[in-house]
């Protein structure tokens, strides 16, 4: 099944970097130098972050899923990419950082979002920390860091930089630039990478927290790696591209059948398949004659999944 | 052996000193709420309080052929089939193991189960499959919280067989337990009450008849167990 997405994933990313307003073999036919300046600076920024971006909130959202034993748990329903753009805003915006400074300040955000719901919700206290609770608790979160954003949105410099940031929150991937892909890509694939390395561990804690304990996961440490794991994967994406919601959430549900439903094994096809949606969304966004954001477009997508979700009792 | 000493803290459970024999399958017994699901899980090395616990004379570290925790809760979050389930219990990591898991299932009557979503599972169904999974990895200790809750009463014999043929190739086995009559099979009995370890020894002496009127509030009768006269539950 990962070689099946993969190939996916590159047929689409193939598709991603030969679509746009001009034909790319006319202007190389022109003008090559052009061509080539078109290519590097626009299309190929473009299609590699929404792999990377992508491929980072699928990973991220069967890893939620996976730690906090729960299938209506990712990283935009509980609060972490509300906490990214939050960070990334104020990093942007406010302190008028770089390209590196907002993928911190993303990073950062996501990280305080995942600590404040942790804290919230009671993690670790044994049992009763259930599902309701955590994602009540995801809720509130996700509602106080929205209202953040509001305040910042109200508090912003000028009509012009209030503009610029209503657009950049509803998330796309237009007009993005080589050292953004370049800063964010490494980060996510770090993230990644943590957390591919805490697959196992996630699978055995699908049987409880102290099943796992006796099975020899530390669980304190796992809670900490995967935040931190979470935070790399999520907050430099919603940096870059602003918030593109429900990504995290869909794509689990379509991999872990093919795992077993195994929650740790479905993080490598979730972010696979999580690249391939945000690639296919993207492509969509260009072909259709509608100005709608990439995040806009995901979410119409999105929301009807997760209320079937719901509906169907989990 | 499984040495244990001064664990937990009250009010949950007393400092109590334990040390259990492997090949020996002890029963842990006592009213609801009195402490048996913290002592079991002191002496699996998973409560927070002081104490230590030493097999063989090592401290414990957790490893899935060491010991196995099988909690009471019968919980299943994701609607995987039984024998994905089981093999779990090998541990994070490790090498499938196909054998070992349909030999765990087929010890727990749950061989034509295997294929089957675990949250569509009876209770009790799902019980043995939990109970296969503790199994999978052969450990060396087996710490059951009430494995033998929500079976048959035709599956909860072949348990405690099962359990004693596990003692038998050199297992440790601690479970709680609600059914006295079952809890005769034991070899050990650890009687719980108020937090407090009140007897320990053989069934016959733990399962006296002033321990069951006074602490469970029941008496032998002809036809079966009966509320004792003026059950005197506070003590």
């Amino acid at each position: 099944m990962i070689r099946l997405l993969a190939l996916l994933c590159l047929a689409l990313a193939a598709a991603s970097l030969a679509i746009g307003p001009v034909d790319l073999a006319s202007v190389w036919a022109r003008n090559p130098e052009l061509a080539r300046a078109l290519f590097v600076e626009l299309r190929l920024p473009r299609t590699g972050l929404a792999l990377a971006i992508g491929a980072g909130l699928g990973g991220a959202g069967a890893a939620t899923q996976a730690l906090l034993r729960n299938p209506l748990a990712s990283p935009d329903v509980l609060g972490p990419s509300t906490g990214a753009a939050l960070g990334a805003v104020l990093a942007g915006y406010f302190l008028g950082a770089g390209v590196i400074g907002m993928a911190a300040g993303g990073i950062m955000g996501a990280l305080a979002a995942l600590l404040l719901l942790l804290g919230l919700a009671g993690f670790g206290a044994g049992p009763a920390a259930g599902s309701t609770r955590l994602v009540l608790a995801g809720v509130a979160v996700a509602t106080l860091l929205g209202v953040a954003i509001n305040l910042a949105l109200s508090l912003a410099p000028s009509p012009f930089a209030l503009y610029d940031l209503m657009i950049w929150l509803m998330g796309s991937l237009a007009d993005r630039t080589l050292p953004q892909l370049l800063i964010a890509a490494p980060l996510i694939a770090l993230g990644l990478a943590l957390l591919v390395r805490a697959a196992p561990a996630l699978d055995a804690l699908a049987l409880g927290e102290e099943v796992a304990q006796s099975l020899g996961v530390a669980t304190a440490g796992l809670n900490r790696h995967i935040i931190i794991a979470v935070a790399l994967a999520t907050g430099a994406g919603v940096a870059v591209a602003g918030s593109i919601a429900f990504v995290g959430l869909v794509v689990p549900h379509l991999v872990r059948p093919f795992t077993g439903h195994r929650p740790g094994a479905a993080i490598v096809p979730a972010a696979i398949a999580g690249a391939a949606l945000l690639l296919a969304a993207d492509i969509a966004v260009r072909l259709l004659p509608l100005d709608l954001r990439l995040g806009v477009l995901t979410a119409l997508i999105g929301a009807p999944f997760f209320l079937s979700l719901i509906l169907r009792g989990r | 052996m499984l040495e244990a000493i001064t664990l937990a803290r009250p009010p949950m459970l007393e400092p109590v000193s334990l040390a259990l024999p492997p090949g020996t399958v002890t029963g842990v017994i006592g009213p609801n709420g009195a402490g048996k699901t913290t002592l079991l899980k002191a002496l699996a090395g998973l409560s927070r309080g002081p104490g230590s616990v030493l097999i063989d004379g090592e401290p414990l570290t957790p490893h899935p052929r060491r010991l196995a925790w099988l909690p009471a809760s019968r919980d299943a979050v994701w609607p995987m089939t039984a024998a994905t389930l089981v093999a779990l219990g090998l541990g994070p990591g490790a090498a499938p193991d196909a054998q070992a898991v349909a030999a765990a299932l087929a010890a727990c009557d749950a061989a034509p189960l295997a294929d089957r979503p675990v949250n569509q599972l009876s209770t009790g169904e799902r019980a043995r499959v939990l109970l296969a999974r503790a199994l999978v990895a052969r450990p060396a200790w087996l710490l059951l919280d009430e494995p033998i809750a929500n079976l048959d009463p035709g599956h909860r014999l072949d348990v405690m067989a099962l359990l004693a043929a596990e003692a038998q190739r050199g297992a440790g086995v601690v479970l709680a337990l609600h059914d006295l009559d079952l809890a005769a099979r034991c070899d050990r009995l650890l009687l719980i009450h108020k937090a407090r370890l009140v007897a320990d020894g053989t069934p016959a002496d733990v399962l006296q008849e002033r321990h069951l009127a006074g602490i469970f509030g029941v008496t032998r009768a002809a036809n079966g167990w009966q509320r004792a006269a003026n059950a005197p539950l506070g003590d």
